[in-house]
């Protein structure tokens, strides 16, 4: 991103052209990245760009070519989530981060693949086919996010915005190898976003380097009065100097390199945290004994809060609708029945369950009170340390269809990134090597709330240091 | 022991919580959702080791309370964006199938 706008200004590069090159590459894309590109407005937004850097503006952004996931409103873009229920669906106006970036002259060149709304870690649930791996076309992306990511990986635009409500944004970076925040609840506008699970989700930016990840973040942050989640306070910029790691406390949570890791992740995370020690951060084992439970907890908050959302779409307002009802119940069971997929539907079914009368105690009562447990402890850990460190995932990319039908397996890859969402706190992903099969490896660290600059901050010193986020597929 | 352990979620609960939903489901799906959910169900009873008495249940990750803004109009979407989407529409209303008899 640093690297276009300086390209824009010293080497006489037009976001013409490159707003032009992209679409040509997007066009033959094998990955599937994109479920809608925009090219005509795309390149009237690179073309009004182009004035305003003509007259001299520095603003990074201006004439930037960004990519948005399916689940953020475009005004006069189809906005489907991946999903047959939201077929004909053209939002009437912008997500708050969406005006946002027009604001800075960012140039938007269409909607990514994902999971359908947003439920999944492969980006293959969708009605839209498979994102592939940039990496490797035969295994997956990761998800929600991964139509984001791979569009990233495969330098199809130079930053693009994901949502992340259990790890969405994360895996898939850690997957393709790009950075990506995930930041605080209430710190980015959900404004425009269409909701899954409303104590979780966040938009945040995915981008080449932690840099690039920082100049996206500080365009969308921000309080919205449109948004009664968006936390009031004051945002200031992100240093782009970078972090001196010198003296800072890293806490590196036992529970976080147990079973079910791959050996390769463990080596290339244990190497990430090596390197930050030389820079000069003082790293101690800590513990989180009730992140063992996040799984659980974070399957049953979320898929109540989908459910509930998940309501929404009765084929009145909106969307599809079934053409054979015999009336207004037929009409919501065939439109639905007929509109959502099989995990989605999975999930609502849980949901439901969960909320119940006689299972609400049991399971939704019960899992907020752990979740309230697992906030101490990262308190307790903030207490003593000023960053936690870890895998962002416990496998690297895994073959396309390799655990389709095996919904429980699935849940348990998102262990290391449900944390971040129950607790609302910040997490960023960067590249730290590659597994056996030449395939990225992210590492994760945390932050306490509103702490993005330690993190945006680490995560420069530790790319100023090493070269995996510049390794492309 | 084999009579002891309880099936978490039966066919009969599957079709009621489809029901809840308004969602319909063919026989092979409610076979197929029956399975997953029950193994899926039965992975969350880890979560009665914990101990969990006497504290608050935590639905908030950010702690805000009622979020107000002054009582004044703003400009909002016009009625023809709003009903830019409709499946049907008549007269500035969206239209459904007749609900009363």
């Amino acid at each position: 991103m640093l690297e276009t706008a300086r390209r824009y200004r010293r080497y006489g590069r037009s976001p013409v052209q490159e707003t032009s090159d992209l679409l040509r590459k997007i066009q033959s894309d094998p990955c599937n990245a994109f479920i809608t590109v925009d090219s005509e407005g795309a390149l009237r937004d690179a073309a009004a760009a182009e004035k305003v850097i003509e007259s001299g503006s520095e603003d990074v952004l201006a004439g930037i070519p960004v990519a948005i996931k399916d689940n953020i409103c475009v005004k006069g873009i189809p906005a489907t989530c991946g999903s047959n229920i939201l077929s004909g669906f053209v939002p009437p106006y912008d997500a708050t981060v969406i005006a946002k970036l027009r604001e800075r002259g960012a140039v938007i060149l269409g909607k990514t693949n994902l999971d359908e709304f947003a439920m999944g870690s492969t980006t293959s649930t969708g009605s839209f086919g498979p994102t592939l791996n940039p990496w490797d076309h035969a295994r997956t992306p990761g998800g929600s996010s991964g139509g984001s990511a791979a569009a990233v990986a495969a330098g199809l635009c130079s930053g693009a915005l994901g949502s992340d409500t259990g790890g969405s944004i994360r895996m898939p970076a850690s997957f393709c190898g790009i950075t990506s925040l995930k930041p605080t609840y209430g710190s980015v506008s959900r404004y425009g976003l269409v909701a899954f699970a409303s104590s979780l989700d966040q938009i945040g930016p995915m981008a080449p380097s932690a840099r690039d990840v920082a100049i996206l973040f500080d365009a969308i942050k921000g309080h919205d009065g449109k948004d009664s989640t968006s936390v009031p306070k004051e945002y200031g910029p992100t240093d782009l100097d970078g972090l001196d790691l010198k003296g800072v406390r890293i806490g590196v949570p036992a529970e976080f390199f147990g079973e079910g890791l791959d050996p390769d992740v463990e080596r290339a995370v244990r190497y990430g945290i090596s390197t930050m020690e030389e820079l000069g951060a003082r790293i101690r084992e800590i513990s989180l004994p009730r992140v063992r439970y996040g799984v659980a907890v974070y399957y049953i908050i979320a898929t109540a809060e989908a459910s509930s959302n998940l309501a929404r779409y009765d084929g009145v307002r909106y969307g599809s609708r079934s053409r054979d009802a015999g009336g207004l119940l037929d009409l919501y069971l065939k439109t639905r029945s007929s509109g959502f997929g099989d995990e989605v539907k999975r999930r609502i079914m849980l949901g439901t369950y969960v909320l119940s009368a006689g299972y609400y105690e049991a399971y939704y009562r019960k899992a907020s009170q752990v979740r309230a447990l697992m906030a101490r402890d990262f308190d307790e850990a903030f207490a003593g340390c000023d960053l936690i460190a870890g895998p962002a995932t416990p496998v690297t990319a895994f073959g396309i269809s390799e655990m389709a039908g095996d919904p429980l397996s699935i849940y348990l890859l998102d262990i290391y990134t449900i944390p971040a969402n129950l607790t609302g706190i910040p997490a960023l992903c960067v590249p730290c090597g590659f597994g056996r099969e030449g395939l990225p490896i992210g590492m994760q660290l945390m932050a306490p709330h509103f702490r993005e600059d330690l993190l945006l901050g680490a995560g420069m010193a530790f790319q100023d240091r090493t070269k995996f986020h510049k390794v492309k597929p | 022991m084999e009579a002891l352990i309880q099936v978490k979620i039966t066919d009969t609960q599957v079709l009621h919580v489809a029901a809840l939903a308004r969602l319909k489901l063919d026989p092979e799906e409610v076979g197929r959702f029956q399975r997953e959910l029950n193994s899926i169900l039965e992975y969350m009873d880890m979560l009665a080791e914990v101990d969990t008495s006497g504290i608050p249940p935590m639905h908030h990750p950010v702690p805000m309370v009622n979020v107000f803004r002054p009582d004044v109009a703003q400009p909002s979407q016009s009625l023809s964006d709003a009903l830019l989407n409709a499946p049907e529409h008549e007269d500035g209303f969206v239209a459904v199938p007749k609900v009363i008899e």
